[in-house]
């Protein structure tokens, strides 16, 4: 074994090493690693009463309620499934609206409810010109393949496969 | 030889020369795709259905951060050829990615950000994307920081080689985060398998933007090549030959 040979062993096994490493702890953190709970996986009551996390999923459509005269806005989550309903006081993100995707800081009352400290909304990755394509509502009509092959394309989809079991 | 060419690129003198001479090929085409994917993206290119003309800063932010990851790629090769080929010019190559690949993944962050406040509601979050790329900008900054820990370029060479192999793991880590876990981080729109979720008259300046910072990256990198190899052959007397007007 030259000496070259010898260093580009050594890279390549630094590369494997390092890889296989890595590999390992990003699968044993995979079930940690979530960013946000689907209202399907609060439901399965993994979660202790009153711990703070983020629920995710998308806005129902027609469920946002304004309290006049104050900042409350009522809404309710869903991943297409189950919903969960939620109560928030404050000013909510651009994107914010019935059908995309949000994600939501808080904790559950014992009534059932959400209650937000913190609403951000998630962009779902599409880009169009307004006016095109509106009867078509592009966000919610792609399936989700399995195998990974294609990206998770939408909120939704997302959804559906965390749904299926994937965190 | 259908290697000498590989080989010739090894000498310093002739590095110099050649980074020299291509630099303005790069530099031109770049400056010319910058500006005209600048004016197509934030001018020409029609707003979002939901965002309006905020998304347009995202002519700035995914380029950006696809060139974080190219720099990155880039410098990790470049070691990897200088640690098994005992390449000097390749560690030179290595150690001027290092500051422009910690810019544009500065960049990135910073655009994100900015963009995340409206949109997102949040600066920031402890997302995987987010997070992973905020690694990224510590290996690059580890890297520099590393560099020049040691008085012998050898040493620094060799040492800073292995910590920008090692690094390069978190590569496919960044890009696959949004796939991977649930993020707040939209999944990608152009680098995927599949058609890109943008019509083409928002697609096509965005893609003048990756080409023109690829070209932009390109041409940073033969000048900081030409000041990295200046300064390691300070002593040689081809440098003098090399400077002389």
């Amino acid at each position: 074994m030259t000496p070259r040979r010898r260093r580009l062993v050594l890279v390549l096994g630094i590369l494997v090493g390092v890889g296989v490493a890595g590999a390992l702890a990003l699968s044993a953190f995979r079930r940690n690693v979530t960013f946000y709970f689907i209202p399907s996986q609060v439901a399965q009551g993994n979660l202790h009463p009153g711990q703070q996390f983020r629920l995710g999923g998308l806005v129902e459509k027609g469920s946002v309620s304004r309290q006049p005269g104050s900042m409350q806005v009522h809404f309710t989550v869903t991943d297409l499934k189950r919903q969960i309903p939620v109560v928030y006081d404050g000013v909510l993100p651009d994107l914010f609206r019935e059908g995309a995707g949000v994600i939501a800081l808080g904790r559950m009352l014992p009534d059932g409810t959400f209650q937000a400290q913190e609403v951000l909304a998630k962009h779902d990755q599409y880009y169009k010109p307004p006016g095109i394509g509106q009867k078509l509502d592009i966000r919610h009509g792609e399936p989700r393949d399995p195998a990974l092959d294609q990206p998770p394309a939408t909120a939704s989809a997302a959804l559906s496969q965390a749904a299926a079991g994937r965190p | 030889m259908a290697w000498t060419w590989f080989h010739r690129l090894a000498s310093p003198p002739h590095i110099y020369r050649v980074a020299g001479r291509l630099m303005p090929w790069l530099a031109w085409p770049a400056a010319v795709l910058i500006v005209a994917g600048l004016i197509g993206g934030l001018v020409l290119a029609p707003p979002d259905y939901q965002q309006g003309d905020g998304y347009r800063i995202i002519y700035v932010h995914a380029p950006s951060a696809w060139m974080s990851l190219l720099v990155y790629t880039t410098m990790a090769v470049a070691a990897a050829i200088g640690l098994i080929w005992r390449m000097k010019v390749a560690h030179a190559v290595a150690a001027s990615c290092a500051p422009i690949g910690a810019s544009f993944t500065f960049a990135a962050l910073v655009t994100g950000s900015l963009w995340g406040a409206p949109m997102w509601g949040t600066y920031w979050q402890w997302d995987p994307r987010l997070t992973s790329e905020l690694i990224l900008l510590l290996l690059y900054l580890g890297y520099m920081g590393l560099r020049s820990a040691f008085d012998d370029l050898q040493r620094a060479d060799r040492a800073s080689a292995v910590l920008a192999i090692v690094g390069v793991v978190n590569v496919p880590i960044i890009h696959y985060s949004v796939i991977w876990w649930n993020s707040l981080h939209q999944a990608p729109s152009v680098m995927r398998l599949g058609k890109p979720t943008m019509p083409p008259s928002m697609l096509f300046p965005l893609l003048m933007m990756l080409v023109g910072f690829t070209l932009f990256f390109g041409a940073l990198l033969l000048v900081r090549l030409r000041g990295e190899v200046l300064s390691r052959e300070r002593t040689a007397s081809w440098i003098r030959e090399a400077l002389r007007p």
